[in-house]
């Protein structure tokens, strides 16, 4: 087989400028996939890391029919404090949970005394919360980091609210709202921090601590909104959700449908949009890299079968057997994607390693100061050259086969 | 002993519509470790009846035996290893491989036809390289070689095999005659040392008085045989 191999690749060189030209026109290809692979995924990466990190979690879990009328906050959705209990058993026996949060959500007004807008209000037990989104707190961008900021009476309020009414760290607020039984319950709060909106512009969640949550809305049990969960491994989050929602399966509504229901990030978070829109982007990016290379190699090997048709004749004349001739073309083809592949691959991890240097920055949201790294990953790489090494070989069999198939006879009159 | 038996041999062919009769009833037989000549002008089918015996092509008619086979009841994979057991080629422009090196292309057929072990595949290629004189070139390129250097590195490729028989088309036309005589010696030799057959066909009188027998064509009939020297 070594000698295939070193007679495929004296054939390569014996014309070095086309050969040169299709490596390059692959490994252009490689390059152009991994670099766009690293940027995207890199980007999409971080964004899902801040989203979920910052204020989503990795998953919630609601009452079934919550999700549904998230955007009005219902309270008569909350779970109730045996759901809450029995949830809680199931999220600590449940393996691969790193952290969890109960939040009670609602709707308020929120008073500086002279103006009056409405907020969501998040009510989070502050050491829960911090470690299932270990984010939020470097979201305050005025006021304390530390995790003890969110206490008894504190609120931090969120940048669009601040700014348009003037309200500032250690100013006094009210919020105002309305129970599940229709009174109105007030309660004064410090404003503790300014939070950063994770998302853009249009964020309006504040966060108290749950006990006062409770107390405005007149609240005596462990009740909840949702939970957050942080796993410990994203890329098990759906295994994770699973097994969660195989423990909390006793938990029905009175139809016996599951009365809980957990739902990962992606299910939450319009921008999962976004990275499935970047998933198909760069599956059409890898669409055009085989494109790329297939068009290429089968380009260049018809051409080398025409032109060594007589050649193919000699070596089928003296004997050489049809399935020899073929590994011939296609031992071709396969350096051709091999040498591809390779140079492809260290240019791209090249390129990477100088975007990395360069720290390019970029802005997502109101967040500005992020930078970009982009990251391919050792298993990705071998894919790609994978890939365009099967397509090579793949684009070379129709020729190969062609040169095969010649009667010697015909092939040695060839002029 | 024979070793190639024709009887009534007939190959036709279509020229774009006009049917041609390149071969017309032609029988004759070929003795083993003989140096047999195909002669007559272009055209009267001297190529085809090498191609007949080389089992490259199918006569329409009559049959043909090739080292006691039949190459007409062969499949195409069947002929393919029958060549290269038993038959080697000299073409008239030495088709030698443009990318291996003299070495090289005398060794492909131990390495890509008979997958004969590399001590053996040294000894037997740096044998043949000595007996036709090429061993000084073993490492030029085809390019890097005259003519007469080629056929001699073309002539030890078709032996290098053991080939009971070796096929010669035209193999002095594109040489002066100083090569073309060369190239004759070095077949009667090769003949007289391994008892080769050698059959070529040629329409160059200088090389016909090396022929043990000379067989003459004519529009696709065979319409002498004689001794060499006659």
């Amino acid at each position: 087989m070594g000698n295939v191999f070193r007679i495929g690749a004296r054939n390569l060189l014996r014309y070095k400028r086309r050969t040169a030209l299709t490596v390059a026109l692959i490994a252009v290809g490689v390059v152009f996939y991994l670099v766009f692979s690293a940027v995207s995924g890199s980007f999409k990466n971080m964004m899902v890391g801040n989203i979920t990190d910052s204020f989503l979690g990795h998953l919630q879990v609601h009452r079934r029919g919550y999700l549904a009328a998230i955007e009005n906050l219902p309270l008569h959705l909350n779970m109730q404090p045996g759901q809450t209990k029995k949830l809680e058993e199931a999220l600590l026996s449940t393996e691969g949970i790193e952290a969890f949060s109960p939040r009670l959500k609602f709707g308020a007004a929120f008073s500086n005394f002279e103006e009056t807008t409405n907020i969501r209000v998040n009510g989070v037990d502050p050491g829960k919360e911090f470690r299932t989104c270990p984010l939020l707190l470097s979201r305050i961008v005025s006021g304390s980091k530390d995790p003890g900021v969110l206490g008894r009476g504190s609120i931090l309020v969120p940048v669009l609210i601040a700014r348009g009414m003037g309200v500032k760290v250690g100013d006094t607020v009210v919020l105002v709202a309305t129970n599940r039984d229709g009174s109105v319950n007030g309660k004064t709060f410090v404003v503790a921090g300014i939070l950063e909106s994770a998302t853009g512009p249009g964020g309006r969640d504040g966060y108290v601590h749950i006990e006062d949550a409770r107390e405005i809305l007149r609240i005596t049990g462990e009740e909840a909104s949702e939970y957050a969960v942080r796993v410990a491994r994203f890329d098990r989050i759906d295994a994770v959700r699973d097994r969660l929602e195989a423990n909390l399966s006793d938990l029905k509504t009175k139809d016996g449908s599951p009365a809980l229901m957990a739902n990962t990030w992606q299910k939450l978070s319009p921008f999962s949009n976004i990275a499935r829109m970047i998933d198909a982007l760069s599956f059409f990016i890898r669409i055009l890299l085989i494109t790329v290379v297939l068009i290429s190699i089968l380009s260049v090997m018809i051409m080398a079968v025409y032109e060594r048709v007589r050649e193919i004749g000699t070596i089928a004349a003296i004997g050489t057997l049809p399935r020899r001739i073929l590994s011939l073309f296609l031992a071709e083809g396969l350096l051709l994607g091999v040498t591809g592949a390779a140079a492809g691959s260290l240019v791209g991890a090249a390129v990477i390693a100088i975007l990395n240097a360069a720290k390019i920055p970029f802005a997502f949201g109101q967040q500005d100061n992020l930078l970009l790294a982009p990251v391919i990953d050792g298993p990705e790489m071998l894919t790609t050259a994978a890939l365009v090494i099967v397509v090579a070989v793949v684009a070379s069999l129709q020729p190969a086969w062609k040169a095969s198939r010649m009667e010697p006879i015909e092939a040695l009159g060839h002029v | 002993m024979r070793l190639v038996s024709a009887e009534n041999l007939s190959k036709t062919y279509l020229l774009g519509e006009v049917e041609v009769r390149a071969l017309r009833e032609v029988s004759f037989s070929i003795e083993e470790g003989s140096l047999v000549s195909f002669v007559g002008p272009s055209g009267s089918g001297k190529t085809t009846l090498l191609n007949l015996i080389g089992c490259l092509d199918r006569p329409s008619g009559g049959t043909i035996s090739v080292a006691g086979e039949n190459p007409a009841a062969m499949s195409r994979m069947e002929k393919a290893r029958f060549r290269g057991d038993n038959i080697g080629f000299i073409f008239q422009n030495f088709n030698l491989i443009p990318v291996l090196t003299v070495y090289e292309n005398v060794e492909y057929p131990l390495v890509m036809v008979q997958s004969v072990a590399a001590a053996e595949r040294r000894r037997r290629v740096g044998e043949l390289l000595d007996a036709v004189g090429m061993t000084e070139h073993r490492d030029k390129r085809p390019d890097q070689l005259s003519g007469g250097q080629k056929q001699r590195a073309a002539i030890a490729r078709a032996l290098v095999a053991g080939p009971k028989l070796v096929l010669a088309d035209e193999p002095t036309a594109n040489l002066d005659h100083a090569t073309a005589a060369t190239i004759m010696s070095a077949m009667r030799d090769m003949t007289a040392r391994l008892g080769t057959t050698f059959v070529f066909s040629t329409h160059d009188p200088r090389v016909i008085g090396e022929a043990d027998v000379v067989h003459t064509l004519e529009d696709g009939a065979l319409v002498a045989s004689r001794k060499g020297g006659e």
